[in-house]
């Protein structure tokens, strides 16, 4: 499994407020969701983001609110991959439960630019910047996390478990 | 092992667990809310779940914006309210019992010490204050929580927080964690439990340690945790509705870290725009003007806030040109507001109150931002928009600071 796209790049500590403000909230539609997704900061992200795009992030991405809906928003526009220096610990897992891949990457993050272009492999943890031609290698997911992503999320993979177990 | 390391092995039928290890641990509490459940009721149905695990261990609570803000939210709420009713869950709390989730749970004795908790909220870390093990998930977590009563969790290692002396008058909770913030940044503890210790801890009450725990979120901890003493035993007595389980840290448990705090030097603090770490001193910031004060929240909206308020704005007028929102977290809470007569001393010095709502803290209603308008708060997040307007500033304090604010026009530290 492989994302390629452009680039994206935002600051350190990228919060669930900018991801998807909370005045969009009163909904859980993710395609609405999507249509505002890093408004507050990015009033042109929505317009000029296409299927298999890229973010890359400082430290302590998605930091803040618990809301599902901020990686359903970035899932729902295209991003193929989110990579940053850091997570925080909630986004981290709701981008895994719903199937958003992301990579931990300081290296990748600090040397990537707005507008490269970027191939992710999943499988291997490797990323490769066309416009530079480097190569980044993150670590790649614990079997345990694999299991859930290759089932396309937690409740699918709860269910083959449910199945297994008879 | 760490208190939090003995509370998740507890819950895992394990007798060590170590920071890094991926355990499943059973769930005493499975909590959401009317923003969180309804994706996470949509995950469980899209699974076709049958049954929740038990009817009496999820807690749905409607508080962000409720009494319904708009139509969407309304439909958001009613998603809730079948789907309490369709599997008879005995904790749903709909307007007129409902309250901002984490007063409400510890108030009406659903969380206890030595539970294993997890809330489709980030701010679900408030529980630690009652010595439980409790963490902020999102929706896809809750939804697998409400059918199986179990999640998976990496074993965390943890910072130790050394707490002594007592805090000066007019300082609280919300100065002590904000200091910490200020300390260690917000990704400062990331992925990491804070635990609290010392002999500092005896001296702060139970809304102080709520306070304190509430806002380890912000420090990206997974959960803030306070030991079990008489103030935690006072608290819970009468009021659980479990028999509390007490653990305590090895004397030889591991943390990565030791931060002293001497509580008797806290100052009042304040945390400017637009992260919490970036505090200073509340005497500090006497220059910058405001247009509103927010009183309230899951961080401050407990009943010694509300007395804090009472103190400082009682027989005093708000500053012309300043609006001063006061949000009790509970019904009980507003009915004790009511009945000690602080509601008509808000009223009187030109404070409005609104029945409990998480609403402003959040941007999502009473009490939005416009472009270039600034806030002090009691609230837990100041991120850009956070309170409405991109171009809107939050600044977060204590209810003291909050209040001393709204009698000036500017940040003021309250000084008798």
């Amino acid at each position: 499994m492989q994302t390629e796209g452009k680039v994206f790049k935002y600051r350190d500590n990228v919060d669930t407020d900018v991801i998807i403000p909370a005045r969009y909230l009163n909904t859980s539609d993710a395609k609405e969701l999507a249509a505002h997704c890093m408004e507050d900061i990015d009033g042109e992200f929505v317009k000029n983001v296409s299927g298999g795009d890229i973010i890359v992030a400082g430290h302590n991405f998605g930091c803040g609110s618990s809301r599902e809906h901020a990686p359903l928003a970035i899932l729902t526009c295209g991003i193929g991959c989110v990579i940053a220096k850091s997570f925080a610990r909630i986004f981290y897992r709701n981008a895994i439960n719903i199937g958003l891949p992301i990579l931990e990457c300081p290296e990748a993050a600090e040397e990537i630019c707005e507008g490269d272009r970027v191939i992710v492999n999943f499988d291997t943890g490797e990323i490769t910047n066309l416009s530079t031609s480097k190569k980044y290698f993150a670590q790649p997911f614990p079997p345990f996390i694999q299991q859930i992503i290759k089932s396309g999320g937690l409740l699918a993979s709860l269910k083959e478990r449910d199945e297994t177990d008879g | 092992m760490t208190m939090t390391q003995k509370i998740l092995a507890a819950h895992a039928g394990l007798e060590k667990v170590v920071p890094g290890q991926l355990i499943e641990a059973k769930l005493d509490i499975v909590l959401g809310n009317d923003i969180t459940a309804p994706v996470a009721i949509k995950e469980f149905e899209k699974a076709s779940f049958e049954n929740v695990f038990d009817k009496d261990r999820i807690a749905i609570v409607l508080d962000h914006f409720v009494p319904n803000k708009d139509i969407k939210a309304a439909e958001q709420s009613k998603i809730c309210r079948n789907f309490a009713c369709k599997h008879c869950l005995s904790k749903f709390f709909d307007v007129g019992k409902m309250g901002i989730e984490h007063a409400l749970l510890p108030e009406q004795g659903i969380v206890t010490a030595g539970d294993c908790i997890i809330g489709a909220d980030s701010h679900t870390c408030t529980y630690g204050a009652l010595g439980a093990f409790s963490t902020g998930v999102g929706s896809t977590d809750m939804a697998a929580a409400m059918a199986t009563g179990k999640a998976w969790f990496k074993v965390p290692s943890a910072i130790k927080i050394e707490l002594c002396g007592s805090l000066p008058k007019n300082t609280g909770g919300k100065d002590v964690i904000l200091t910490i913030i200020g300390m260690i940044g917000v990704d400062g503890a990331l992925y990491k439990s804070m635990e609290f210790c010392g002999d500092g801890v005896s001296s702060l009450s139970m809304d102080d340690r709520l306070c304190i725990c509430n806002m380890a979120i912000e420090a990206g901890a997974k959960n803030g945790i306070f030991p079990v003493d008489d103030v935690t035993r006072s608290y819970l007595e009468n009021r659980a509705e479990r028999i509390p389980v007490i653990y305590e840290a090895d004397c030889d448990a591991e943390y990565e870290k030791t931060i002293e705090i001497n509580l008797s030097e806290i100052v009042p603090t304040v945390s400017c725009p637009h992260l919490p770490e970036n505090t200073k001193p509340a005497r500090d910031l006497a220059d910058i003007k405001i247009d509103q004060v927010v009183i309230g929240s899951c961080t401050n909206g407990r009943m010694e806030d509300m007395t804090a308020a009472y103190e400082i704005l009682k027989g005093k007028k708000v500053k012309e040109g300043v609006r001063c929102i006061i949000i009790p977290a509970t019904m009980q809470i507003m009915r004790e507001c009511v009945e000690k007569g602080y509601v008509t001393a808000f009223i009187d010095a030109g404070a409005i109150v609104s029945t409990p709502t998480c609403g402003p803290c959040l941007g999502g209603y009473m009490g939005i931002l416009a472009s270039g308008e600034r806030c002090v708060a009691t609230t837990n997040r100041n991120f850009v928009g956070r309170m409405g307007h991109p171009a809107s500033e939050v600044y977060l304090a204590s209810p003291q600071t909050a209040a001393a604010s709204a009698l000036t026009g500017y940040i003021t530290e309250y000084k008798e």
